[in-house]
This record gives structure tokens, C-alpha cells and sequence, in this order.
């Protein structure tokens, strides 16, 4: 595999052309820059690069104008390569104003493209900002390389014949800067040109006037191309395995991924949630799949979410509910009694920073200890989590048939970085995917007997619709006891309840887990879980490049973990486990295996950089 | 209500094999019976019928009702019900709360089950005071009451329930008592009720709060103290045998009723109020009304049926689902795509 010097700006490789590009669009978060972001990364995906996003937006709606944390970034990581994260440092900086340049100056690489609208660079946004001076004009920037003109008045020159105010006109200086990305890059502008055509299809104006701007911000490219640092750079698409392809988000990707294990299920779905950030999304997009065999329902509150998903899957449809780690903790209770009345349910976490309210727009896995062991009494839930944008499909309908198939909640992980970050998915075919179709209890199992909690090979109990004539019976909260499933406090009941309760979750079937960078054994395995899969196998990658004995393995189920993973991690001299929290499945990892597993941490809100990792990677083998 | 085949049942097919927990004595024994009583004289089916509680003393119900039961979590049972109405609304769902369940640590769902207006009949045995967890004051306690998280008295003041339901947005508001008599035809019309169907059921615990509805519940003078509401009759109150007959009377000029003498059986003569249980503002007077002064209205307070949320919901998912593709493949390529060749 390619390897990148870190340090070395990508459009700085004179004559060659670079194998991975690192933009990052910064402005006000009333600039649009998630929208700009969003479209560039869709022409990156039709040129056929592999590629990577990273949004990075504050929590408040609207922020304060021009203040630094009201900035909103998007940085995209493209490439002729297998790209797997984000980017470490962009190589190219988009600055609309004195905040988003002084907010993402650190992370820009030394001799790396700033590209700043100097209409923004006023006192009152410099003062904001709080720059003593101008950095566009008082030497700061000199290690950098610096295009600055002035964005806004070449916008409003742009729109000036469509009678807009300047208020108004001012609103497509990111349509002008996508039009001068779009060049740099040689990108196809018809497709946005399409999109904004259908977005704005109520407002030809506004649509015509974002068109003249995004093509004035590409003329611009093409005029000033002689002088300065501004040259067209090609970056060739990377042979893919052929098929259909498209970008998808985590949201995106968990809802379809929803929607097929309820038709592999053959059952409809009932989505109760409420809302909160990272995890609206999927009730956005859910809500809108109704043809689908889709209920959604947006309930009082978190736990009126769960309950009602609980009812539905009581009522024989397939529940799922879904939020972020303070709303998942309200769900607690109400997990408890799914797991007491064993009835199927997904529950989706769209982990972000903790505690409390923590940071509502930043990723973090510190869900772990909470989804594996966060409910009263010893109450065993699968945990499954998604390592990219793309694999939520798959671990979506994953957790759906565990929940079906073993009468059980399920928790599926993913994060703010997986929900919002965008990747290039391979279309895949449903039909490739085995169906575990449901059947519910129509008659009496015990002879002339009902047991609703009878279990059958796999610890699972009959599913029973209310309404099915003759199969009355109750369910609830209380200790069960075997067999009928009537209250039953005694001693030896609960125990063997408890038990099989536990049994069944342990003995849940799921794939040995493989290596997926590297050999069998070795001097070090990083053990990775969800979205650091980009940066851990990207990291690992490298360091064998450069001859270290170092293999990547990242893990999908949680719990139970696949029975061979104990034989696997002992095979390896070290065992470093890299998570953004402050060790949470290192310590799962010990506990269950009883392997020294060592624990790299960070709790930033950021994603893994790369560089970060290759230096633990090589402390760890010191 | 819920238009379906009846079918044929006795009392006795509504009882479990599981031996009833409650006190000797309590209140919750005569609803259960009443309840029992007036399944079969509605032709319910067990089958399809479908009683889901919290958690209390009043929410062990479903464990003693022959059909589909789920005891779920404190307060929630509202939640737990409506998903399970919005995935079948044909069962037929009876929710079973207390005033601990319902009012306090519940009452966010209550309130939106009601102003939902989901399909069900809610039965709040209110018995002022939590049984289960041994006796405290409960939202529903009147002011000044001892309980061992109250040694002094309680000092906030309680909560109306059949206020708190008009006020969000019940369209089905009745109360009863749990000995009462007049407590299967409550229910009835609760069940006819399309929509969410609220019922207050004072209900006696003997061991924590004995008696604490004596004032209008016991049987000797209970004709001065029950006004018992029939849609288009007179409200009237008062002992027959001794024709010393009562009527509300609506103070319009003032807003407010009063009690007047009805002589000789000619309400008419004395302005006695009719009932109109469609009249909402009518509705939040006689839930208000003081008692004491006043007797204490009983039976169907208001009846004034509107679309239910499930029924909606089925709708807009029929009209938004008409025509459209439901191929899986094409939904996942759906958007910009590109073909690798
Ligand atoms: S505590 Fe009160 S309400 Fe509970 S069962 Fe006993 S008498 Fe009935």
C-alpha cells in the first residue's frame, strides 16, 4: 500500500500527480459549509476517487457571527488510493472568515493552500476572531502558501443580475468557492448544477443566482491559473471492483440496513425515537420510508420511545428505537424489561462525547461500559458495533436477526463520526443476504398447554402475537417462572431464570473474529472497535510498510465476543487497544480474556490521527 | 371500541388460574369483579383483548384478567400501549394505572396518550396514596396528609385527575367507584367511546388510606353526595323516597352553579342544568365543581368522540405509500450513483 510522508503538502508534488488530497472547508455555520462539503464530496465520488469526510459543526443552531465556535468545518480526504480516514492535516484550507481560519491554521499542513475571502477580514470579524492584527497581511501566514481575494464582493458581482440584496447575494459565496474547488480539482460541475436546480426548483432565481456563482468561482480558477499558487491538480480515480456505487452516510446506511433485516425478518418495522443529536437522522430518514412497511413515531420522551417499540414488537411488528448516550441511559429501565419479557428490539446508539450532555456534535466511544453492563440486575444485551458509514448496513441487519432470532434487545453502536461522515458504498444486493424469517406461535406447545417461556435449542422462547386465539397469556416485569412465564419469586426459579437468561446470550453464534491487516500472530495486535477502523488499519498499514511486526483485528461483536477471540489475542506477544474513551474495551477485553491488553486513549471529541497512532504503534514495540 | 364479531363469554372465562395478591378487602377486588362482569355483557373477545398496566398495586391487574396482559414499567404503560395499538389497532386495549403510576412519575405519558387520543380504555384507580411501596402520600393526597414520608402532613396540594385529563385533551373523561354499582355502565360507555377513554375509579385501600372517600362513597346519605351525570337527563341528586330532590343550577351571570330546591319533581321550574356530555366547557366545570358544597359528579362527565391517532396514523401511512416502489434493490441505489465498470 501507498504511503503518504505526513508532512509533505499533496499539491506540492511537482509534476507528479498526488494519490490523496486533504480539503478542508471552514466558515461561519451560517456559511454552509456542511452543504458546500456535502456536493464536493458527491463530485469526488463521480470522478471515482476513494474517499473520506469528517464534518466537524458546533452544537448550537446559529451560532454568533464570526465568533470561533461558531465555526463549521468539513474536511474531505480524497484519493487515487484506498483512502481510510479523513485526513490527518488538510493540504488545502478554506477560510471565509478570521474564526475559521484561526480555528484550523493548527491543523493545516506547513506549505499547505490557505484560501481566505478577504471581504470577511474586516475589524469587526478580526476582533471577533480575536487577531490583533490582520493574518492576511501581517506576515503570520508565511510558512503557508496564501491566496487571498475578495470572496464576497465577487459574488455579489456574480449574482448582480438577478436583483438580489446583498444580503441575499451573499448567500451563494459558497456556491462561488464549491465553482473554484470544483476547478482546482477538475471536477464536473453539471451535477451540482442538477442539484441545485431541484433544490431550489420553487425559486428559479435563487437557483439561477447559486449557478452564476459556481461558475464565476470556476472561471475565477481558470483566469488567475498563470499567477500565484493556484494550478490545477489531477487526481486519478482508483480502480474499483466494479458495480454500483454510491456515497452513503451512517444515518443513511443504518436506516436501509433497518429496513432490510425487517423484510428479511418478513415483519414490519415500528421506529420509536426522539429527538436528539447525532441520532435524529435516522427518524428523519426512516420517517419518509412508509411504503417500506415503516412506522415511525416520535414519542413524549426517550423512554416513551423504547416503551412503545417494546409494545410493537409485543404486538408482533419489529421494534427498534434509537438515540445518543443520555437518552440511551434513559432507556435503561425499559431495556430491562425487554430483556425480563425476552422480546425482540434494536436500539441503535449514535454515541457522541459524554458525560451529561457532554459534546452533542463530537464523536466519542465512551458508550461501551453503558451498552455491555449499563442496566439493573444482570440483564445480558448483544452489542454489536459499526466500524464505517458502510458497515452499519450490514451490522444493522446483523442486529436484527439476533434480535428475532434469540428474542432478545439488541444494541447496536455507532457514533457521530460514523453518522455524519460520508463514504463510497458498493451498492450491495439484497437477495445476497440469507433471510431469517419469523414465525410466530399459533397453537398450544405443550400438548394441550401454553409455555410461553418454553425454550427451544437456542435458549429462544415462542414469539406471541395478542390476538392469536387460544394463546392468552401474560408478560411482564416480574421473575418469570420457567415454562409458564407466571410470577414467581422463589429461589431456585430465579436462579435457573437468571441463568438462562445469560446462557442465551452467551451462546449467540456470531463469526471468529480474523485479522484484518497483518498475520495470525506476531510481537503486536491493535485491537480496534468501530469508527477508528479507517485510522487503526490506515496506521497498521503504514507501520508494516516501514517493516514492523504489527497486525490490526477490529471488532464487530462486542457481546458475546466470538469464541476465538481469547486464542487470537494470546497469539500475539502485545495487545494495544486503541478507543476514543478512557479504556472501555480494554477493560471488557481483560475481563472476558484474562490478556494484558493495553489501552491507548483519547477523549478530544476528535477522531484518531493517523501519525498518533504509528507512534503508539511504535512505543508499543520499543 | 372496536368493531368486531362478539363472542360469547360468562364471568368465569375472564378469571386466571393465579391467586389474587391484593389486601382482603381491597377496593381493586370489586373492579376486578366489575370489570370481569362487563366484558361479556360487551362481547369482548379475549383473544383480542388486551390489558397492559404500569407498576402498583392497581397495575397487577392484567395478571388476574383472562386475555393478552403486559405489566410493564413505572408510568409508562401509556407508552407501551400506543405502540402496541399503532402496531395492531385492532386489539382491543385496556390500560390499567393508579395515581402514583399515572399522575406522578407517569403523567408525561398519560397526558400524551390523551391528547393523542389513542384507541383504549384508561382506568386510574385512584386511591390517593401509594399501596405498594408502604403507604406515602401520593399526587392525588389532600393536603395535610401523614405518611411516613410525611410525619407532619403533606404540605403540596394534590391534583385533579379528571382535570388534568380534560386539560389534555380527552375527549372521554367518566368517573366511578370501585363498590359502586353504576360502575360496569361507566365502563361500557367508555368502551363505546372511540378514542382514549378516561375513567377515574376512586378505589379504597383499606390498609394505607381506609376510607378516604367515606364522604361521598358511603352508602348511608350517598344520594345527598352522588351526582350521577346522564347525557340529556337533569342533574339531579338527592333522596327519592323522601322527595327532597336537588339540582345544579347554572349561575350564568356569575359562571358557577349552584344547588337549588327541585319541588314537587319540576326541575324545569327550578333551572335545573341538563347534561350534555358533548359540552366541553361544561365538562370543566363539573370537574372543578367544589365537594362539600357541591356533591360529587359521577359517571360520564364528557363524551365527545374525535379521529384517533392510530386511525390517522394508518391513514397518512396508506396515502403516502400509494404508487410508490417498494423494490429494496432500487431503494438502495437510490440518489446519485455511479457504475464501476
Ligand atoms: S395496599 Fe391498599 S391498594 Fe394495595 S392491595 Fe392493599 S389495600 Fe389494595
Amino acid at each position: 500500500m501507498a504511503t503518504q510522508a505526513a508532512d509533505k503538502p499533496a499539491l506540492k508534488t511537482e509534476g507528479t500527480a498526488p494519490d490523496a488530497v486533504v480539503v478542508r472547508f471552514a466558515g461561519d455555520s451560517g456559511d454552509g459549509m456542511q452543504l458546500t462539503g456535502g456536493q464536493f464530496t458527491l463530485s469526488t465520488a463521480l470522478a471515482g476517487n476513494d474517499l473520506a469526510t469528517f464534518p466537524d459543526f458546533p452544537a448550537e443552531i446559529r451560532a454568533p457571527q464570526g465568533t470561533l465556535f461558531g465555526v463549521s468545518a468539513f474536511q474531505i480526504n480524497f484519493g487515487s488510493r484506498e483512502i481510510n480516514t479523513a485526513g490527518d492535516a488538510p493540504d488545502v484550507l478554506v477560510a471565509m472568515n478570521p474564526a475559521a481560519l484561526k480555528v484550523n491554521l493548527d491543523a493545516l499542513k506547513p506549505g499547505g493552500l490557505i484560501i481566505a475571502d478577504t471581504g470577511e477580514f474586516t475589524k469587526r470579524n478580526l476582533d471577533k476572531a480575536k487577531y490583533d492584527s490582520n493574518p492576511l497581511e501581517d506576515g503570520s501566514l508565511a510558512k503557508w502558501d496564501l491566496l487571498a481575494f475578495d470572496i464576497s464582493a465577487l459574488t455579489i458581482e456574480a449574482v448582480k443580475d438577478f436583483g438580489l440584496g446583498n444580503k441575499d447575494a451573499l448567500r451563494s459565496k459558497n456556491m462561488w468557492t464549491l465553482g473554484l474547488a470544483l476547478w482546482m480539482f477538475d471536477r464536473d460541475r453539471q451535477p451540482i448544477i442538477d442539484w441545485l436546480k431541484s433544490k431550489f426548483r420553487n425559486k428559479p432565481e435563487i437557483a439561477d443566482a447559486n449557478i452564476a456563482a459556481l461558475n464565476a468561482g470556476h472561471a475565477y480558477g481558470e483566469t488567475a491559473e498563470l499567477s500565484g499558487p493556484l494550478r490545477q491538480v489531477q487526481v486519478a480515480p482508483l480502480p474499483a471492483e466494479p458495480g454500483l456505487y454510491r456515497t452513503i452516510t451512517g444515518a443513511e446506511a443504518v436506516s436501509l440496513g433497518l429496513v432490510a433485516g425487517a423484510q428479511l425478518a418478513g415483519l414490519p418495522m415500528f421506529f420509536g425515537g426522539y429527538p436528539i443529536t447525532p441520532a435524529s437522522a435516522i427518524l428523519h430518514h426512516l420517517a419518509r420510508l412508509k411504503e417500506f412497511g415503516v412506522t415511525t413515531f416520535q414519542a413524549e420522551d426517550e423512554i416513551a420511545a423504547i416503551c412503545s417499540a417494546i409494545g410493537a414488537s409485543y404486538a408482533g411488528q419489529l421494534g427498534v428505537t434509537s438515540s445518543s448516550g443520555p437518552g440511551i441511559a434513559l432507556k435503561g429501565e425499559a431495556m430491562g424489561l425487554a430483556v425480563m419479557t425476552e422480546l425482540p428490539l434494536v436500539i441503535v446508539n449514535s454515541q457522541r462525547g459524554g458525560p451529561s450532555t457532554g459534546l452533542p456534535t463530537k464523536t466519542e466511544q465512551s458508550d461501551l461500559y453503558q451498552a455491555v453492563y449499563g442496566r439493573n440486575g444482570d440483564a445480558p444485551i448483544p452489542v454489536i458495533s459499526a466500524s464505517s458509514p458502510g458497515d452499519v448496513f450490514e451490522c444493522a441487519i446483523e442486529a436484527c436477526r439476533i434480535a428475532v432470532e434469540y428474542m432478545t434487545p439488541v444494541m447496536l453502536l455507532t457514533d457521530g463520526y460514523i453518522a455524519n461522515a460520508a463514504e463510497p458504498w458498493k451498492v450491495p444486493d439484497p437477495d445476497s443476504f440469507a433471510p431469517f424469517k419469523v414465525e410466530f406461535l399459533t397453537e398450544k406447545n405443550n400438548g394441550d398447554q401454553l409455555l410461553p417461556y418454553k425454550r427451544d435449542e437456542n435458549g429462544k422462547r415462542p414469539w406471541i402475537k395478542p390476538g392469536t386465539p387460544g394463546l392468552m397469556h401474560r408478560i411482564g416485569g416480574i421473575e418469570k417462572q420457567e415454562g409458564t412465564g407466571n410470577i414467581d419469586y422463589s429461589p431456585e426459579n430465579h436462579q435457573a431464570m437468571t441463568d438462562a437468561r445469560k446462557d442465551k446470550i452467551d451462546g449467540i453464534s456470531v463469526p471468529d473474529q480474523q485479522v484484518t491487516v497483518g498475520n495470525d500472530s506476531g510481537k503486536l495486535l491493535v485491537v480496534g472497535w468501530g469508527s477508528t477502523f479507517g485510522p487503526i488499519r490506515r496506521a497498521v498499514s503504514n507501520c508494516r510498510a516501514r517493516g514492523l511486526d504489527v497486525s490490526h483485528t477490529h471488532f464487530r461483536h462486542i457481546w458475546p465476543l466470538p469464541a476465538n477471540s481469547g486464542e487470537l489475542l494470546r497469539r500475539f506477544d502485545k495487545v494495544l487497544v486503541p478507543e476514543m474513551n478512557t479504556g472501555q474495551f480494554k477493560t471488557v477485553l481483560r475481563d472476558q480474556l484474562l490478556v494484558d491488553a493495553q489501552p491507548y486513549t483519547k477523549t478530544s471529541g476528535q477522531p484518531f490521527k493517523i501519525a498518533e497512532l504509528e507512534a503508539a504503534i511504535e512505543e508499543a514495540l520499543k | 371500541m372496536n368493531e368486531l364479531t362478539k363472542v360469547e363469554t360468562t364471568l368465569k372465562d375472564w378469571e386466571t388460574d393465579q391467586e389474587v395478591r391484593w389486601c382482603p378487602g381491597c377496593g381493586d377486588y370489586a373492579i376486578l369483579k366489575a370489570v370481569q362482569r362487563t366484558l361479556p355483557q360487551l362481547g369482548a373477545d379475549p383473544a383480542n383483548t388486551c390489558f397492559i398496566s404500569g407498576i402498583g398495586c392497581s397495575s397487577r391487574f392484567p395478571y388476574y384478567i383472562e386475555s393478552y396482559g403486559f405489566h410493564t414499567i413505572h408510568g409508562r404503560a401509556p407508552a407501551f400501549a400506543t405502540g402496541v395499538k399503532l402496531a395492531n389497532p385492532d386489539l382491543d386495549v385496556w390500560l390499567v394505572t393508579g395515581d402514583g403510576d399515572g399522575l406522578s412519575i407517569g403523567g408525561n405519558h398519560l397526558m400524551h396518550v390523551l391528547r393523542r387520543n389513542v384507541n383504549m380504555q384508561i382506568m386510574l384507580f385512584n386511591n390517593e396514596i401509594y399501596g405498594l411501596t408502604k403507604g406515602q402520600y401520593s399526587p392525588t393526597s389532600r393536603e395535610n396528609t401523614r405518611s411516613p414520608s410525611t410525619p407532619l402532613g403533606s404540605v403540596d396540594h394534590p391534583t385533579n385527575p379528571c382535570a388534568f385529563a380534560l386539560g389534555a385533551g380527552a375527549r372521554f373523561v367518566a368517573r366511578g367507584f370501585d363498590v359502586s354499582k353504576n360502575l360496569p355502565d361507566v365502563l361500557k360507555a367508555a368502551h363505546a367511546h372511540k378514542g382514549a377513554a378516561f375513567i377515574e375509579i376512586f378505589q379504597n385501600c383499606i390498609v394505607y388510606n381506609k376510607d378516604v372517600f367515606d364522604d361521598f362513597a358511603a352508602p348511608k346519605g350517598a344520594e345527598d353526595r352522588q351526582l350521577w351525570l346522564t347525557h340529556g337527563e337533569p342533574m339531579l341528586f338527592g333522596n327519592q323516597k323522601t322527595g327532597e330532590i336537588k339540582g345544579l343550577k347554572l349561575d350564568a351571570a356569575n359562571f358557577r352553579f349552584e344547588v337549588v330546591d327541585v319541588v314537587d319533581g319540576d326541575w324545569q321550574a327550578a333551572g335545573v342544568q341538563v347534561h350534555d356530555a358533548t359540552n366541553r366547557m361544561l365538562a370543566h366545570m363539573l370537574v372543578e365543581l367544589p365537594f362539600g358544597p357541591f356533591p360529587m359528579p359521577l359517571g360520564v362527565i364528557y363524551d365527545d368522540p374525535a379521529p384517533t391517532y392510530e386511525s390517522a396514523v394508518m391513514a397518512e401511512k396508506a396515502r403516502a405509500s400509494e404508487g410508490k416502489d417498494t423494490s429494496l434493490a432500487k431503494l438502495l441505489a437510490k440518489g446519485q450513483s455511479w457504475t464501476v465498470e
